[in-house]
C-alpha cells in the first residue's frame, strides 16, 4: 500500500466527462442493446397492469366482459399494442445475447446482421399480434 | 482490497446465469402458451377458465411467473446499479423492487387458486 501511495494525487483528480448523448452515434447493436433495456423496464412497469388484467379476465364473466370493454377503446389498445411491441423486441433480442453466449455470433458480421434481424423481426411480430388480436 | 457496496451484484455468476435460465423457462412456457390459444378455434371466457382450472397449467404457469420476477429482479438491479449512484438511493430502490415483486407474486397465487 505504501509503495503505491505516490499514485494518490493522480487517481484522486477530479476528470472531466464529456458525454454528449445527442452527439453519439449508435451503431445498430447499440440500439439494439439499449432497447433490450428499455423494454425490459417498460415491462416491468407494466408488470401491475398486465396482472390486474389476468385477474379481471379470470375472476368472473362479468370481470371479464368489464375488460373485454376496456381493451376496446383505441388509446388503451395503442398502449397494449406497444407493450406488445416492448415483449417482442425484448424476447427477439434476448434469443439474440443466448445465441451470443453459447457463441453463434461471432464477428462484426454476424453481430450486424443479427441486430437487423431482431428489429425486423419484432417489428413483424407485434404487427402479426395486432393483426390477430384486432 | 475491492471497495465492495452492500448494493453491488454480489460479484458472482449466480444471477447472470438464472436472468439465462429463467428467459428459457419463460420463453417456453410462452411459446407452448401461444401455440396451444392460436390452435383454439374460438376463444371466449369458458375456454379461457378451463384452461387455467386446470392444475397442471396453474402450476406452470406460477412458475413461469416466479421466472418472470426473478428475471425482472437481476434486470432492474443492473440498472439501478448502472444509473442510481448514491448508495442510499440504490438500496431505497431495491428494497421496493424486492418488495413489489413479493407482492405480485403473491397476487399470482391469490389470482389462480381463489379463482
Amino acid at each position: 500500500m505504501r509503495i503505491m501511495s505516490w499514485l494518490r494525487p493522480v487517481m484522486n483528480k477530479k476528470r472531466p466527462k464529456h458525454l454528449v448523448i445527442h452527439l453519439i452515434k449508435l451503431p445498430l447493436p447499440g440500439i439494439v442493446s439499449i432497447l433490450h433495456r428499455v423494454s425490459g423496464l417498460l415491462l416491468f412497469i407494466a408488470l401491475p397492469l398486465l396482472l390486474w388484467m389476468l385477474q379481471y379476465s379470470l375472476t368472473s364473466i362479468e370481470t371479464y366482459t368489464e375488460l373485454m370493454d376496456i381493451l376496446a377503446y383505441p388509446l388503451i389498445k395503442l398502449i397494449l399494442l406497444g407493450l406488445v411491441w416492448a415483449f417482442m423486441h425484448h424476447f427477439c433480442a434476448g434469443l439474440r445475447y443466448l445465441a451470443i453466449d453459447f457463441h453463434l455470433v461471432r464477428d462484426l458480421a454476424h453481430a450486424r446482421s443479427s441486430s437487423k434481424v431482431v428489429v425486423a423481426a419484432s417489428l413483424i411480430l407485434t404487427i402479426l399480434a395486432g393483426v390477430k388480436l384486432w | 482490497m475491492v471497495n465492495r457496496v452492500v448494493t453491488g451484484a454480489h460479484y458472482g455468476l449466480r444471477d447472470w446465469l438464472l436472468q439465462r435460465i429463467t428467459a428459457l423457462v419463460m420463453a417456453l412456457y410462452l411459446v407452448l402458451l401461444s401455440g396451444y390459444l392460436l390452435l383454439q378455434p374460438y376463444l371466449d371466457y369458458d375456454v379461457w377458465t378451463a384452461l387455467f382450472s386446470n392444475q397442471v397449467v396453474r402450476t406452470f404457469t406460477m412458475l413461469f411467473l416466479l421466472s418472470l420476477f426473478y428475471h425482472a429482479w437481476v434486470g432492474v438491479r443492473d440498472i439501478v446499479m448502472d444509473y442510481v449512484k448514491p448508495a442510499w438511493m440504490r438500496l431505497l430502490i431495491h428494497v421496493l423492487v424486492i418488495m413489489a415483486l413479493l407482492l405480485y407474486a403473491i397476487w399470482a397465487v391469490e389470482i389462480f387458486w381463489g379463482m
